[in-house]
């Protein structure tokens, strides 16, 4: 054993190389992308990772290396589990024999996510078990208690840690390589009344499941993950809190702060351990409870006080006594402990500051997305309109003053978006803009879908050769693996021109004129047309150029921040500056300044 | 020793690296560390925090109102905003350079350091301004302010850790080709001048 200072989600992936994973795979997504990179970064000799081309291929092959008697870990963010969802209720229905923990983090907030959508309901639908961690510590052993039992009662597992879990640092005690666990998979052994899912084997296996389930509730009362904590002097004789995942921390601060209220930790909310809750609630009148996302908590206490006649009052989320959306801080819990114990806190506040900067955040200096919307927008400029978005750093271009984002809604579906509102709108041009990761990851089914079907849209690829909202990982479009293999590339070009599409071109969108040419051609063009923008990302190019102001030529007409909107530029003393910290010589705004005061950089003619 | 930490300023400024700086420092000499972080999209240029807290008896990464002994701001406004964390008598370290948001640079409203840094000396007896242009000039890098606001945190005795902690910190977690620009900027705020 040695000391550490890990990340939640780094804990996480030592965990599962503790365990003996022989198979780790998932498609990144904040906040759950750590988990992966670190056992890519950490693996022991016959440790396989990859960055799937997205949940749904790494759920299916999470299934088959379980079939053959591996232990796998598939990660992914709560939305990811949405596009998974297909081969994990059906593998619920099959079971497993590799041990599979399935890491789905959840974000509330919403921090970097499009829905506050908790798994722990997913659990229930899905009647795979849920281990849903407090802390960094708690989440490196459970994730090894997860294999354990995956393998025990022959079902994936799931390992649902929020944000402030899976971001959390905190100094823990982890075991040296020597001291994994040897996983040696056995092989796949046919058995086609094992795995092979037809009507007749979910009728049986769906009654097994819920009597597996009904006693599992009862062997995770016993659980310590699961536990009661007494009241000590406690402040009201008869309340209590119940809490579970980052909350329990709050709550347990908010004890030390307020008074040792008895507490029920819900370490494991699927199956629910309903006799602990029984025995917990049997003592007390009333219960706060503590936990975010949806009052999943709280709902199961109401139902453990109907089913057995308690007269406990269970308050939370559906109460009032908690926010129905948004994360949970360290005050709101106290707040509402406080208030709870009917001492509402005090405290004196602040005067009023000066009103502060809005700052919501950007695309960075120099990103060639700015340059690619710009050119799209210059392009169409007074023509009828709609920018289909997607998600990626790009989503970005919604705000001003690109204002390039007229929809956003899930990977991939800017393309079904923009066929659509062509279908009943012919004379509007429609573009969907798609990053290179998304590209490969869900917009090709899109693609078939409207070429095939006769669509009319110009489809632009953002591609910045990375994933890089995630913090770069690599995909089919990169030439390596996660491994740090060199692999041939998948060509998008190639793909789009093999699906039947024969205006396809890769222009450079920081070389503005041809940018914008390209786009006027590919509108003009019938049915659905592609634009590839390609330009590294800068936060991996890392280009070395600078641009700077001449004072003597800038006019000072703003026009250079007014219409792309670079972080880099602001405006001082009657002239636009240039900060050198984040400006990285792209040139787009030298090729925008009406009377050539902006020089340097880089330029891409 | 028990310390609560707070960082905040814009995504980019280099507050995460700075956290993971302090939070090694204070393994070294075996204080129990949780910190937490603004990971995702924030860091393209938001406002972005990290909490950090040593010793023993601690449950949660993170801090509440009130609570914060030490306010590292590397943005004057995003160091009023977070004003709220720090305790009574507590210390406060900031840098004098506003980043311009690019909405306010867009409406053509200007942002100045000053009203910010006038509510902070009012409201705060043991604040630390940091000359933030002086200092990345005389170090001669635009990327270090990180490192410079740290030796300052030092300077003030609230960060409980010695420069030599930090320097054996930088050691470990920078890549070498960095070490001397990195150890420099964090000497900077002990400088004679």
């Amino acid at each position: 054993m040695h000391t550490a200072f890990l990340m939640g989600n780094e804990a996480i992936a030592l965990g599962a190389l503790a365990a003996g994973v022989n198979l780790v795979c998932g498609y990144p997504g904040t906040p759950s992308t750590e988990v992966l990179e670190t056992v890519a970064k950490n693996r022991t000799d016959g440790v396989y990772v990859e960055w799937s081309v997205n949940e749904k291929t790494a759920m299916e092959l999470a299934a088959g290396a379980s079939y053959s008697g591996a232990r796998v870990l598939v990660t992914m963010k709560q939305m990811g589990l949405n596009v998974a969802a297909d081969p994990l209720m059906c593998l619920e229905y099959i079971g497993v024999k590799g041990g599979v923990v399935v890491l789905v983090a959840d974000d509330p907030g919403p921090i970097s996510s499009q829905t506050e959508q908790d798994t722990r309901h997913f659990a229930a639908f899905s009647k795979v078990p849920c281990f849903d961690p407090s802390s960094a510590a708690e989440a490196y052993a459970m994730v090894q208690e997860a294999f354990e039992f995956s393998e025990k009662y022959g079902t994936p597992v799931f390992l649902r840690p929020t944000t402030r879990v899976s971001h959390g640092y905190a100094a823990l005690e982890v075991k040296d390589p020597e001291e994994y666990t040897r996983h040696i998979p056995a092989g796949f052994e046919k058995d086609p009344g094992r795995w092979v899912i037809f009507p007749r084997l979910s009728f049986a296996n769906h009654r097994k499941i819920e009597e597996r389930n009904e006693a599992l509730s009862g062997l995770l009362s016993e659980n310590p993950f699961n536990r009661a904590l007494p009241g000590e002097n406690a402040p009201a004789p008869r309340k209590g809190l119940a809490a579970g995942g980052i909350s329990f921390t709050y709550a347990m601060e908010a004890r030390e702060k307020l008074g040792k209220l008895p507490l029920l930790k819900v370490g494991v909310p699927f199956p629910f351990p309903e006799k602990l809750a029984l025995s917990f609630l049997s003592e007390l009148d009333e219960v706060l409870c503590l936990e975010e996302l949806d009052p999943v908590i709280e709902r199961h206490l109401i139902y453990v006080c109907g089913k057995y006649g308690l007269k406990t009052r269970i308050l939370g989320k559906q109460t009032g006594h908690m926010p129905l959306s948004g994360e949970n801080t360290r005050d709101l819990v106290n707040d509402a402990v406080s208030a709870f114990l009917g001492t509402p806190r005090r405290e004196e506040t602040l005067p009023p500051p000066p009103p502060l900067p809005v700052r919501p955040p950007v695309l960075c200096g120099g990103c060639p997305h700015r340059a690619s919307f710009y050119a799209v927008k210059q392009a169409m400029k007074g023509r009828k309109t709609i920018f289909c978005g997607d998600i990626g750093c790009y989503t970005l271009g919604n705000a001003k003053p690109l204002e390039m984002v007229d929809t956003c809604l899930c990977m991939g579906a800017g393309l079904g978006i923009a066929q659509a509102v062509n279908h009943l709108e012919p004379d509007r041009s429609c573009f969907a803009f798609v990053g290179d990761s998304t590209f490969f990851a869900s917009a090709l089914p899109g693609v078939v879908n409207a070429v095939y079907n006769q669509a009319s849209f110009t489809l632009v690829v953002l591609d910045n050769s990375t994933t890089a909202m995630t913090g770069h990982q690599p995909h089919p479009g990169t030439g390596r693996t996660v491994m740090g293999q060199a692999v041939d590339k998948v060509s998008i070009e190639n793909v789009l021109r093999g699906i039947g599409l024969t205006f396809v071109e890769t222009v450079d969108p920081l070389n503005l004129p041809a940018a914008v040419d390209a786009v006027k051609r590919a509108d003009a063009a019938p049915g659905v047309k592609a634009i590839i923008f390609r330009s590294p990302c800068i936060a991996l190019s890392r280009p070395t150029g600078r641009a700077v102001v001449d004072p003597g030529k800038c006019i000072g007409c703003r026009k250079c921040i007014r219409e792309i909107g670079c972080p880099a530029l602001s405006f001082a003393d009657g002239k636009a500056v240039i900060d050198p910290g984040q400006c990285t010589g792209c040139s787009l705004c030298g090729q925008i300044c009406p009377t050539g005061a902006i020089s340097g950089g880089e330029p891409h003619a | 020793m028990r310390k609560n930490i707070i960082l905040c300023g814009v995504g980019g400024q280099g507050t995460v690296l700075a956290s993971r700086l302090i939070s090694a420092a204070a393994m070294a000499r075996n204080i129990p560390v949780l910190s937490a972080e603004t990971i995702g999209m924030a860091q393209r240029g938001g406002s972005v925090f990290s909490h950090l807290r040593m010793g023993e008896g601690i449950y949660s990464p993170m801090i509440a109102r009130g609570e914060a002994d030490l306010l590292l701001g590397f943005e004057p406004g995003e160091a009023v905003r977070l004003l709220p964390f720090l305790r009574p008598g507590g210390q406060v370290v900031v840098s004098s350079r506003p980043v311009t948001p690019v909405m306010t640079a867009l409406s053509g409203e200007e942002y100045r350091a000053e009203p910010m840094l006038d509510y902070l000396k009012a409201r705060v007896p043991s604040l630390l301004v940091v000359d933030a242009e002086s200092a990345l000039r005389e170090v001669g890098s635009p990327r270090v302010l990180n490192l410079i606001l740290l030796g300052a945190a030092l300077k003030s005795g609230a960060l409980g850790l010695e420069e030599a902690d930090l320097q054996s910190a930088i050691r470990r977690l920078i890549p070498e080709k960095f070490h001397e620009l990195n150890l420099r900027a964090l000497h900077w705020a002990s400088e004679e001048r």
